[in-house]
């Protein structure tokens, strides 16, 4: 019983709860090979998921592994397009050309009821 | 006709110039045994696949190719491990005596962990495994790699849902990997109809070793086989190997044959008069020797004087125990007027004892393989074969046999072997290994009044004019003694001593 009472208070004072008015900017990564058809699908299909959604509050990064190898292992890519979400944590992971928007929403932890 | 058998010769002899162009070009593995089974190694710039269930010694033969080469062919190598995080395995092969944080530190290996994880992956659409690509070819690039291991790519089955795509993306990686010029192995677990689970033998047909772990009558072996081998002849049969603490060692003995140099040297039995029933010399050396004998009736006194004549030779000796333990050797060969201590100090004699069920009779034959390429010797004894039976049934215990007699021949090697009979069957060996044996020593008592008398006699020896009567003989603290043929005076000495 006392565990429980202890808890309660410490849950409310989580910041991913009432971060609602206060919204965390996203950190996402976009991971490609080249400029590849896919790779270009990939970063349009996020700019308006992203504008639709997250207006004002994100921030893209795209890493062309190519010019930067050394970057793939960090993230553990093995895929291209992988696209990653650093912040908010825990860290996500979505693969291919974004163009399955319902998966992408799902992946990311975007509920579309955000409409 | 001669002009028809001509042409035909004609040909035959260019296209065999032609074939040793084409010849297959090979990598040495560095695994002790397998470049043997495999006449030289991997097959070079090409991949390699080692297939096998669950703690067979996949991972480890794939890895112990690469610190090979790194540290013994100068090629460094590339480790992409799916299952286990380079932590992981620097640890398991640091129970190897295997250092890979310094090879690491020295640029020859690297090992990249590439985490596939089906809960952390959403799949939105169109993608390809570019990123597998990039990462190894930079690590290839940056080390000059001349060896790649990936271990093991069938988690890309279980992480991934386009089960179409990841097939034609491991298509395409074979393709790159051939055209990198690199050496490849890749693990993958057995199958139960196809080789391989998700069945990569299909991309990967050059080469594919299938590793085995049976566990027969509580006694495990493990087995290798060479599967397939395109453009190269190789061993065909299971070969036993062994995993210890220095990695991996296979045993190629069942590839020899009938070749081995016949000595004309001949060699001491330790025992001056036994020499002389042997033409005054002793035995040829190479050559295979039996004593039989009931119990008691001294074919260890026999094996160790054999022993103990080669040591003060100069001439290394091995024995194998399977009955006693080293320093009741040690004991009883000493009321018998001979000091093995000292050689065993000077290190030309070692005593391997094991009790014949601590491992399968391949086991055996690894571990007496092993002994022998460590310690080099000129003169082995195994005491006794008899043992041995207990853990495997005649056929496969004469098969051990032969491939033993024949990798000791090979090397030039005397061998005695000690066989305990019961009396009443003295000269049938129970193995029906004698045909096996170059020379054969029969051992055994009789009754003369109240006396038991020892006696013996050589049944045979190939290849000599020997004295094939009966004598008798007594051990005493002189060593042994043989007195004659004459069963009066052969009784009244018995009776003295």
């Amino acid at each position: 019983m006392a565990t429980t009472t202890k808890r309660s208070p410490q849950r409310k004072q989580d910041p991913s709860v009432n971060g609602k008015r206060k919204r965390p900017v996203w950190e996402l990564r976009l991971y490609v090979a080249g400029m590849t058809p896919a790779a270009v699908r990939a970063l349009d299909n996020l700019e308006s998921l992203c504008e639709e959604h997250l207006h004002g509050f994100y921030k893209i990064q795209v890493i062309d592994l190519i010019e930067k190898p050394t970057l793939a292992s960090g993230d553990q890519i093995i895929a291209v397009p992988t696209l990653v979400r650093r912040l908010p944590t825990p860290v996500k992971k979505i693969i291919g050309d974004l163009s399955n928007t319902d998966r992408v929403l799902v992946g990311l932890d975007l509920r579309p009821a955000a409409r | 006709m001669p002009i028809l058998a001509q042409a035909k010769k004609a040909v035959n002899g260019n296209s065999h110039r032609q074939l040793s162009e084409l010849t297959l070009l090979k990598v040495p593995t560095g695994v002790r045994g397998l470049d043997q089974v495999t006449h030289g190694g991997f097959p070079k710039g090409r991949t390699a696949l080692v297939c096998g269930g669950p703690g067979t010694g996949k991972t480890l033969l794939g890895l112990e190719f690469l610190v090979r080469g790194a540290m013994e062919f100068n090629e460094p190598g590339v480790c992409m491990a799916f299952e286990e995080t380079a932590e992981e395995m620097t640890t398991n092969m640091a129970s190897l005596h295997c250092n890979l944080p310094q090879l690491i530190a020295d640029r020859k290996l690297i090992i990249d962990y590439v985490q596939v994880e089906r809960k952390q992956i959403e799949e939105t659409g169109e993608y390809d495994l570019e990123g597998i690509f990039i990462r190894l070819r930079h690590a290839i690039d940056s080390i000059k790699a001349k060896r790649v291991l990936l271990d093991t790519l069938e988690v890309l089955f279980i992480g991934l849902t386009d089960e179409g795509l990841v097939r034609s993306e491991l298509r395409r990686l074979f393709h790159w990997l051939k055209d990198a010029g690199v050496t490849a192995v890749i693990t993958a677990e057995v199958g139960e109809k196809t080789l391989t689970r998700w069945g990569l033998e299909e991309y990967v047909a050059d080469c594919v070793i299938l590793l085995d772990h049976r566990v027969t009558e509580q006694v495990s072996t493990r087995r290798l086989r060479v599967v397939k081998y395109r453009g190269s002849s190789h061993g065909t049969n299971e070969y036993p190997f062994l995993l210890d603490n220095e990695g991996i060692s296979v045993v190629p003995i069942t590839a020899l044959g009938l070749t081995h140099h016949a000595y004309t040297e001949k060699i001491s039995s330790g025992i001056s008069s036994l020499d002389q029933m042997l033409s005054g010399e002793g035995f040829f050396r190479g050559t295979s020797i039996l004593v039989t004998g009931s119990a008691g009736t001294g074919k260890s006194s026999f094996s160790a004087a054999f022993a103990n004549a080669a040591c003060a030779r100069g001439e290394r000796a091995l024995y194998f125990a399977f009955e006693e333990s080293p320093s009741q050797i040690h004991r009883n060969m000493k009321s018998l007027g001979m000091n093995l201590d000292r050689w065993t100090k000077r290190g030309l004699l070692k005593i391997f004892a094991a009790r014949p069920t601590s491992n399968g009779l391949e086991g055996h034959l690894a571990h007496m393989y092993q002994g022998i390429e460590q310690f080099n010797p000129t003169v082995v004894v195994v005491d006794p074969i008899t043992n041995l039976i207990t853990v495997g049934d005649v056929p496969s215990v004469k098969a051990m046999l032969t491939r033993l007699i024949d990798y000791l021949k090979t090397k030039g090697i005397t061998a005695m072997f000690t066989n305990l009979v019961f009396q009443a069957d003295v000269e049938e060996t129970a193995i029906g290994i004698s045909s096996l044996m170059d020379a054969w020593l029969v051992l055994r008592e009789i009754s003369y009044g109240a006396d038991r008398i020892r006696m013996l006699n050589l049944l045979k020896c190939r290849g000599m004019a020997h004295d094939s009567r009966m004598h008798s003989f007594n051990l005493s603290d002189k060593g042994i003694a043989i007195n004659g043929n004459n069963y009066q005076a052969i009784a009244a000495t018995q009776t003295r001593s």
